[in-house]
């Protein structure tokens, strides 16, 4: 297929033929084209099938507003729906298919819901797939979505990456048209840092589209000059394909960087960047939108806004049509006709709905004023349109203009309420606008050029004033005041033929009317009832004609009527834009332990705990499961000596004079009394009474204090810490940092553990039973004079330490400990070990610590100390929180020994209905005990303390299993606790 | 949102954690007669004003001030900004 409809000028490269794909044909267009221009130039009207009714469809606008022209961009991962061909620039080896049809675009099968138009109206899915009830989940939703939707996903990971970025400047303005652009020219020239953002890829806005001169220049003339001067500025940075498609508060802007949507191979950049953009003020300079006007079989191919066809025309040297007719209620409709005409195009007649029209002698058309279009012919593109006279006359394109709607969105992003201008049928910007927001331009209802430049320059001197910059002398430009008298004109009455507002939505007049009939007249209610406003161009070139049909139906101005809230963002931002750089193992950041790199040495699996990896066993040869790992290292360290990082857990160091008296305050027991020299275990409180978090603190001098958290909640604890000492108890001398990060420190636990560590801590160091006890601590050096921490703690319940050296060496003692150990079989053990051996020994962890939990649930209720103050000490009192039959935290073993237990199973006395109004607690934590030869379970039961040997049934309707458990004590290895003394 | 932090200047609110209501400074006393009541206000009871709110932003990823910040719930605007351990010392918190 030749250009048949491109025609001379314009601002495309003719030097640069580009060859694209559209569905299977091979076409060409020119450099500087869009992906419209160069469909429009090779005749190809059709361009894709609307979303309820499978109609044709075909470029509609010549912008970001376009509802028709939406279209899947590339293929395979990169395959992106939904784009519109109007903001896509064309590239060589493009390939673009279009949407919505089943079969051909030519022939799509589901046109056939055109024919039942009549059944489909606004709420027609509400009436109708209301019964049989059953019917909706497995027939009629399905049929229902196989049928809806534009585009398809390719379902594959997106190959390409995106990245995010922030800016900092004096004044950001938004929109490099004839107001955006002298704004940024009376900034830049007075030193301001500024950023001018414009989502087209040429900048200049509206003036790369008409004939209008400006200081006696042509409108790209100017603007390229323009740009070029401030290009030339080092305080100015120009963003264009950057749609900035939001405003937040204290002046922060989001935009959409498009930086190789636009290159056939990106090379591996970022394809798209999400820029914060932090402005002092800005100057919105957003341009108008072109608004039609709805009349019967307005929405075939063909038919477009007159403003994108004087783009198209002007800009790009493409014409709609050979026989273009011009349908307009205001002035500017004219210039399309005249700027058409001046091309060499014929326009064969000019249809004003006004009485009095502009006295403009258009070559060759036939001017019929206080007349409308009630009509067009055609199936896949218009061919005839028929007049409210009777008249029909052969076109093959329609231009047509309902007045121009100032781009009042980013002034709306907060509390800003657009207010009605009768002089221009249109919202301008009201109410309170965003801080730091001026409004610009056509954006503020200035439609004229003369008054776009005017106001641009007038806007940003009054921001720079504000800043305190002197403003440099700018003289605003000569340009015109062209004529831009409009009528109240939404809708062609006459119309008895469909006629679309929402074309995107495939909103009708009549859907309008019937939401009004049916009581849907608040407007939020009209636009979910009837969909309109709400597809992917969310109503830019239907929201207010429908407004206005609604107002007129329910007898009400416009304004009375009011708008719905444009809310962010301005044009649909990809997911991937706003996930950037945050996917797949980069999602959120993972932190690795010190000896991590000698466990992936020594064949550890890793698992993810909070943000950390760490290691949850070790495989060895001939192992044919995780489990024959696990009960290994849990014996292997009971019968002699195991190694694990414990660096997770969080560290916080608390000095000070007061840091006895702070630690009473944020644990529910007492630290003040704990000499130096020990460890003592310690609980805390959330402030209504419920366990907080666990931990070890030691006491390293007489105002020096370690404390250890789990390792969920080390960053939690710390904030609360922080919390108690700035906010709670202000006065106190106590200091607090994180030293999770510091020591690498690691547990050696089993009966060998003393003489392992003995060979590692230097040899003045006396650890002997009698010189270093159960819970002792201290300094020591280890390998020649490494500064470590020793703490005589147990988890595992065996003779046991941990160790802590600064994190650098962690890795080495690691490998150290391990070297060392060899003689007694020392084994490294990971998570699920450490996890095995504390179930063991009962000792509670996140699963029983669940924010349900109080100290009296998991036996330590004599932990709230009644003699001081402490976070949580009074809530904790309440009578619910502390009666007898409280749930305690009991050992649980399956009657049946060879039966394995289920963590979240609950429990329900032997004869009882399995129902919740039965319940008697539930299964916390289970796990197979190398050491019994069975599987144990800890748990949550009524009374439990009072109940030990009574079996009680443990169901779990999720796994449909039940069985009957014996409840007995949580200890169970060692119950006396002989081992770690020894 | 930017929080113009006392000590650091204007920073960006992806810097701080939110907690919630400024009179969560104002701990009730443990041995007050009727302490059970006083707390269960403290704990579950807040004022949701539209319009000037006093509340705690932490700085967890700077400084870490807890900072009661004066801000408007309506607008956002923000009309003070100070350090926590400040507004307790004045509203007389002790050891």
């Amino acid at each position: 297929m030749s250009q048949k409809n491109r025609i001379d000028g314009g601002l495309v490269n003719r030097e640069k033929s580009v060859k694209f794909r559209f569905n299977e044909k091979w076409l060409r267009g020119y450099e500087g084209d869009t992906l419209a221009s160069a469909l429009l130039a090779n005749g190809q009207l059709l361009v894709g099938r609307s979303f309820k009714y499978h109609r044709p469809r075909g470029v509609f606008t010549s912008g970001s507003e376009e509802p028709n022209a939406l279209v899947q961009l590339r293929d395979g991962a990169r395959q992106e729906p939904n784009t519109r061909a109007t903001m896509v620039e064309l590239f060589d080896g493009l390939y673009a298919t279009s949407q919505n049809h089943r079969g051909s675009l030519e022939h799509d099968l589901l046109a056939v819901n055109d024919l039942l138009s009549p059944f489909l109206s606004a709420g027609f899915y509400y009436k109708t797939f209301m019964w049989p009830k059953a019917f909706w989940e497995k027939l009629y939703e399905p049929i229902i979505r196989s049928a809806a939707g534009l585009g398809k996903l390719s379902m594959l990971p997106d190959a390409d990456s995106y990245d995010k970025g922030f800016l900092h400047c004096d004044l950001l303005v938004i929109g490099a048209g004839p107001s955006g652009l002298m704004a940024a020219l009376t900034a830049g020239r007075s030193g301001a840092r500024v950023i001018l953002a414009d989502e087209d890829f040429r900048m200049g806005g509206r003036l790369n589209s008409e004939t209008l001169e400006v200081a006696g220049q042509s409108g790209p003339d100017w603007a390229n000059n323009a740009v070029a001067e401030l290009r030339s500025m080092d305080n100015v940075r120009l963003m264009s394909r950057t749609t900035v498609y939001g405003a937040y508060d204290h002046g922060i802007y989001g935009a959409l960087e498009r930086r190789t949507d636009h290159i056939a191979d990106g090379a591996g950049k970022p394809r798209q960047v999400l820029w914060r953009l932090y402005s002092k003020r800005a100057v919105l300079a957003a341009g108008a939108t072109e608004r039609p006007i709805a009349f019967g079989n307005n929405d075939r191919p063909g038919v477009m806004l007159a403003g994108a066809a004087r783009s198209y025309s002007n800009r790009f040297g493409v014409t709609p049509g050979q026989e273009v007719a011009v349908f307009t209620n205001n002035d500017d409709g004219w210039r399309t006709a005249q700027d058409l005409v001046a091309k060499g195009v014929h326009i064969p007649a000019i249809i004003d709905s006004r009485d009095s029209v502009p006295d403009i002698k258009i070559d060759g058309a036939k001017v019929y004023t206080d007349t409308a279009v009630m009509d067009t012919i055609g199936r896949k593109g218009v061919k005839a349109i028929t007049l409210t006279n009777g008249k029909v006359i052969p076109v093959d394109a329609l231009a047509v203009s309902g007045g121009w709607n100032p781009n009042v969105h980013l002034t709306c992003h907060q509390r800003g309420r657009p207010e009605w201008r009768d002089d221009l049928c249109a919202f301008v910007p009201g109410g309170d606008l965003p801080v730091g927001m001026a409004v610009a331009g056509a954006a503020n209802g200035a439609l004229t050029l003369a008054a776009a430049l005017a106001e641009g320059h007038a806007q940003a001197a009054v921001q720079l004033k504000d800043l305190g910059f002197k403003v440099a002398k700018s003289d605003v430009p000569e340009a015109e005041d062209e004529p831009r008298n409009c009528a109240a004109f939404w809708h062609v009455a006459e119309s008895k033929k469909r006629a679309w507002v929402d074309l995107q939505n495939d909103v009708t007049v009549k859907d309008i009317k019937l939401a009004n009939t049916e009581g849907f007249r608040s407007v939020e209610l009209l636009k979910r009832y009837t969909t309109m406003g709400m597809a992917t161009d969310q109503g830019k070139t239907s929201n207010i004609a429908g407004l206005a049909i609604l107002a007129e139906e329910a007898g009400k101005s416009v304004p009375e009527v009011g708008t719905t809230i444009f809310r962010p963002p301005y044009t649909p931002v990809p997911i991937g834009a706003f996930a950037g750089r945050s996917r797949g193992k980069d999602f959120r950041p993972y932190r690795l332990t010190p000896s991590h790199k000698w466990a992936e040495e020594y064949g550890a699996s890793f698992v993810t705990v909070g943000n950390w990896l760490r290691a949850e066993w070790y495989t060895r040869d001939g192992e044919k499961g995780w489990r024959d790992s696990v009960d290994r290292e849990a014996q292997m360290t009971r019968e002699s000596v195991g190694i694990c990082d414990v660096t997770t857990l969080g560290k916080i160091d608390i000095q000070g004079k007061d840091a006895a008296a702070f630690l009473d305050k944020v644990y529910s027991n007492t630290f003040s009394t704990l000499p130096v020299g020990k460890v003592r275990y310690g609980l805390m409180l959330r402030e209504d009474g419920i366990c907080y978090d666990d931990g070890t603190t030691a006491r390293m001098g007489e105002n020096h204090y370690v404390m250890t958290t789990t390792t969920a909640n080390a960053v939690l604890v710390f904030r609360r810490l922080e919390f108690a000492r700035q906010c709670l108890w202000p006065n106190m001398d106590v200091h607090l940092i994180s030293t999770t990060d510091g020591w690498a420190q690691f547990a050696v636990a089993g009966p060998k553990s003393r003489d392992l560590l003995r060979k590692v801590i230097d040899a003045e160091h006396d650890i002997s039973n009698e010189a270093f006890p159960f819970m002792a601590c201290g300094h020591v050096t280890v390998c020649g004079g490494i500064p470590a921490r020793l703490f005589r703690i147990s988890f595992s319940g065996e003779l046991a330490y941990e160790i802590a050296v600064p994190a650098r060496y962690g890795n080495s003692m690691m490998a150290v400990l391990n070297e060392a150990g060899a003689e007694f079989d020392a084994v490294p053990y990971g998570t699920e070990a450490l996890g095995v051996m504390r179930i063991e020994k009962g000792h509670a962890t996140g699963n029983e610590l669940n924010g349900q939990t109080t100290a009296l649930n998991i036996g330590l209720g004599k932990m709230v100390s009644q003699k001081k103050e402490c976070i949580g000490q009074v809530l904790s009192q309440r009578p619910e929180m502390i009666r007898d039959d409280a749930i305690k935290l009991m050992g649980f073993r399956p009657v049946d020994r060879s039966r394995k237990l289920i963590a979240g199973a609950h429990f329900l006395n032997k004869n009882d209905p399995a129902d919740m109004a039965h319940d008697q607690g539930w299964m916390t934590s289970v796990a197979y005990s190398p050491n019994l030869g069975h599987h144990i379970g800890l748990g949550f039961i009524k009374h439990g303390d009072a109940r030990k040997g009574e079996i009680v049934r443990a169901v779990s309707p999720v796994h449909g299993v039940a069985m009957d458990v014996e409840i007995v004590s949580a200890h169970f290895v060692d119950p006396e606790g002989e081992r770690l003394r020894g | 949102m930017i929080i113009n932090h006392p000590l650091l200047g204007p920073r960006d609110a992806a810097e701080f954690v939110y907690l919630g209501d400024a009179s969560l400074i104002d701990r009730p006393d443990w041995q007050a007669d009727d302490a059970m009541e006083q707390f269960h206000a403290y704990g579950y009871l807040r004022e949701n004003p539209a319009g000037e709110h006093k509340e705690l932003w932490y700085h967890e990823q700077g400084d870490r001030s807890w900072l009661v910040v004066t801000r408007n719930t309506l607008t956002h605007e923000i009309t003070a900004v100070e350090l926590a351990r400040d507004v307790a010392r004045a509203r007389g918190r002790d050891k």
